[in-house]
């Protein structure tokens, strides 16, 4: 069948994170961002919604399952509301989730209870290495298999809440294979050093950190055999999501105020040059979230999704950075004065096509 | 139901079978009938009357039936309600695959088309029994619609054709002249057809003065005056007809005679049949951007250039670019057509959705068809290979069943809850 509807408890869970995200998020997202620093308290309440936990599923303790339909209409709400606290929120999925997908049961039993705590989990991963052109399929980070263990050398990138975490998933290229592989680092481990916090356009309010890997030694326990490609496609489709959050924040805050605005004696939205570009906007981000739902539906039919998913994160990835920046152009000035959302939203939409690595579905 | 993707087995089988129709009736004659602008299709519209023939038949018993059971004093609309039927999502892949073929060679489809469609919405169970039985035996025949004036395009309203009843003989005399009539030459010279004519009763009423006029071919007062030359689909019929004191019979006229008062009710229902065209419009233009699509990248698989998805967007060249912002685009338009279509299937209200797919459908073929020639360099170019014709077919779809403009315009008023006066 085709239906555009989402299920009771999707819609009860859209219409839960819609009320977080409009007040306790919106509430400081401007002051954190300005002091750069995370709004705990909205993220802990963000995180007893219960995201993570409910994409676990009961024979490993949790009380849920994976579908990356729910996880992309969860990660547009989130961010809909601000996008450093939907990342924040999000952030210990990126360890959870490879771990309920291709974990060994003994890596699932020892480390998933910990999602299931009422603080924000200590875990993280690193994907995304420093430098331009970033490749996920040639990472520069090298596991090299010694027998018993595995040593990991490289420079990780844009790793979230790193200095916090205590446990994080680490990509690396096999030495011999050249194959793209996940390792559970303990930060406590020798040779791993957090280097410094990231300096931002936007998405201020996340911390993140480079972090440096040098001969980290891991036992062969810590591999998680991971269907890389799966991997990505989650990342691309929760990136893809959170753009379509990001974008319509910013298209309905421009919607209303084109509204109220008189300029000439009549609302400014009464011109077609105001009007068309909220309309064609409008019409972007619904094509971008019916593809970002497409791609997400055909993952939990079990299909490679790659073709979709990437389609979609491109598409979203344009659209969100023309989106926010009509925003601003639809406030005029007032868009560029920090103390509106406008320009906000334009630096962090700025973001999505180097967020790689950053969310997962 | 939860969110879904998932075509029904039936529509992908009929698609398989349409696209058959299309590689033996269409494809082969694109190139011959868009060279020869004023020939007609004859090998699609010998294969297709005998389907669409039977099809018109089987609704017309259904209609029987009805007239039937009401005289028995049931009411079969009732039994019906309720059941989500998937008709247009198997019209909308239907007519995707058909301008995947050839779109001019699909607006020649013998069938009551959109004349049919308004006789369906507004005609009286007798008035479709008598206007559609033609459709469904004999010879092919087709039906059209005339709107637009020379003076009258997206403003409707502004229509000047008349039209007065004549007590004494009973009948209605129209007058005035209709452009950019598809189909209308086959319709009223080249078969026993009809034209759905929109006319005025009262020209100081505006909307409310606006009615529906079947004109019969054969009727004596009406010509047609002229055949379009096109910049694409040549091989459609589009046609202007001057109507100089046409007597119609006074049964002819659909819906009601009265002149409303403000937002009359036959304005609205021309408006209300855009919410079923615009959105398979969209699935014809996304038709022809896939071929388009398709064929580009078959042709740069040829050369060993192929699309990989997972790569890097800094890491691909500007034409693999290129195709994949085709492809996403493409893919964009088909869910918002789809969107729009499955609230028609549900029976819920979709002005919005089917304007937000017909802009972007219109807007995305143009640009997909106009690309596919640049990518394609020189042979592009040529009208050896087909990509230039379908870069011309596709160009009516950001015009005809509302021009981009006009649709992004209602897109507009209905996010900002705008009347027509608010945001003109």
């Amino acid at each position: 069948m085709v239906s555009f509807t989402p299920t009771e408890d999707q819609q009860l869970l859209i219409d839960t994170i819609n009320r977080f995200a409009t007040t306790d998020i919106r509430k400081l997202a401007h002051e954190h961002d300005e002091k750069s620093e995370p709004d705990l308290d909205a993220i802990r309440k963000g995180w007893q919604i219960g995201l993570i936990p409910s994409a676990i599923p009961e024979s490993m303790g949790g009380f849920g399952e994976m579908s990356a339909v729910t996880g992309v209409l969860a990660a547009e709400e989130l961010a809909f509301g601000e996008l450093s606290t939907a990342f924040h929120v999000m952030t210990p999925a990126l360890f959870a989730y490879p771990l309920v997908l291709f974990g060994t049961e003994d890596q699932q039993g020892q480390y998933l209870e910990m999602f299931l705590d009422e603080d924000v989990a200590p875990a993280t991963s690193a994907l995304l290495e420093p430098g331009i052109g970033f490749d996920p399929y040639d990472l520069k980070t090298i596991a090299t298999n010694d027998g018993d263990t595995i040593t990991l050398n490289g420079v990780k990138a844009f790793v979230p809440l790193a200095e916090s975490a205590e446990v994080m998933l680490v990509y690396a290229k096999d030495s011999e294979s050249g194959d793209v592989c996940a390792y559970i680092v303990e930060k406590s481990a020798e040779g791993v050093t957090i280097e410094k916090r990231e300096m931002l356009l936007g998405i201020r309010a996340l911390p993140s950190y480079r972090v440096k890997f040098e001969n980290v030694t891991v036992s062969s326990d810590a591999v998680v055999a991971i269907d890389y490609n799966v991997i990505l496609n989650r990342m691309r489709l929760g990136l893809a999501a959170m753009a379509i959050g990001v974008a319509r924040a910013s298209y309905e805050y421009a919607l209303e105020y084109a509204k109220g605005r008189e300029q000439f004696g009549r609302a400014i939205a009464q011109n077609q040059s105001i009007a068309f570009m909220l309309a064609e906007n409008r019409i972007d981000i619904d094509g971008a979230r019916l593809m970002v739902w497409e791609a997400a539906w055909k993952i939990d039919s079990g299909e490679d999704a790659t073709r979709e998913a990437v389609l979609a994160k491109q598409f979203a990835d344009k659209m969100v950075l023309q989106v926010t920046d009509g925003g601003v152009q639809t406030l005029g000035g007032y868009g560029f004065i920090r103390e509106y959302p406008a320009e906000r939203w334009l630096r962090n939409g700025r973001g999505f096509p180097t967020f790689d690595g950053l969310t997962i579905v | 139901m939860p969110i879904e993707f998932e075509i029904p087995e039936h529509i992908l089988q009929q698609q398989q079978m349409v696209k058959y129709i299309a590689d033996s009736t269409m494809r082969p004659f694109s190139r011959e009938l868009d060279e020869n602008e004023h020939a007609r299709p004859k090998e699609f519209i010998e294969a297709l009357w005998p389907i669409l023939s039977a099809q018109q038949q089987a609704s017309l018993a259904k209609i029987e039936k009805q007239i039937e059971a009401s005289a028995n004093g049931d009411d079969p609309q009732q039994k019906k309600s309720g059941k989500v039927s998937n008709y247009y999502l198997g019209m909308m892949h239907m007519v995707e695959m058909l301008s995947w073929g050839d779109t001019g060679i699909y607006l020649c489809l013998p069938s009551a088309a959109l004349g049919g469609s308004a006789i369906e919405a507004v005609g009286t169970p007798e008035q479709k029994l008598r206007l559609l039985k033609r459709f469904s035996e004999g010879e092919p025949v087709w039906g059209a619609m005339a709107m637009t004036e020379p003076n009258a395009g997206s403003d409707t309203s502004a229509i000047q054709t008349t039209a007065y009843f004549d007590d004494d003989a009973n009948e209605w005399i129209l007058n005035g002249e209709k452009i950019f009539c598809t189909s209308g030459g086959l319709a009223l010279d080249e078969s026993d057809g009809l034209v759905i004519v929109w006319a005025t009763i009262d020209r100081n009423a505006g909307r409310a003065g606006m009615k529906p006029f079947v004109v019969e071919a054969g009727t004596p007062g009406v010509k047609v005056v002229k055949e379009e030359i096109k910049h694409g689909i040549r091989a459609s019929n589009t046609v202007a007809i001057s109507f100089n004191d046409a007597r119609i019979p006074a049964d002819n006229i659909l819906g009601s005679r009265d002149v409303q008062s403000k937002g009359g009710r036959g304005f609205k229902g021309a408006m209300a049949t855009f919410d079923a065209s615009r959105p398979l419009v969209a699935a014809s233009a996304i038709g022809i951007a896939r071929a388009s699509v398709e064929f580009v990248k078959e042709k740069l698989a040829e050369e060993g250039i192929d699309i990989p998805y997972g790569t890097p967007y800094h890491k691909l060249t500007a034409v693999q670019r290129d195709v994949m912002e085709m492809e996403a685009d493409l893919k964009a338009a088909y869910l918002l057509t789809m969107r729009s279509i499955s609230l028609l299937d549900q029976k819920i209200s979709n002005p919005l959705e089917a304007s937000m797919a017909k802009v972007k459908a219109g807007k995305a073929t143009t640009r997909i068809t106009q690309k596919a020639v640049e990518i394609l360099g020189m042979m592009g170019y040529t009208r050896e290979w087909l990509v230039e014709k379908w870069m011309r077919d596709g160009r009516i779809n950001s015009i005809y069943e509302g021009t981009d403009q006009i649709n992004t315009l209602i897109v507009a008023r209905r996010i900002l809850g705008y009347s027509r006066k608010e945001l003109a």
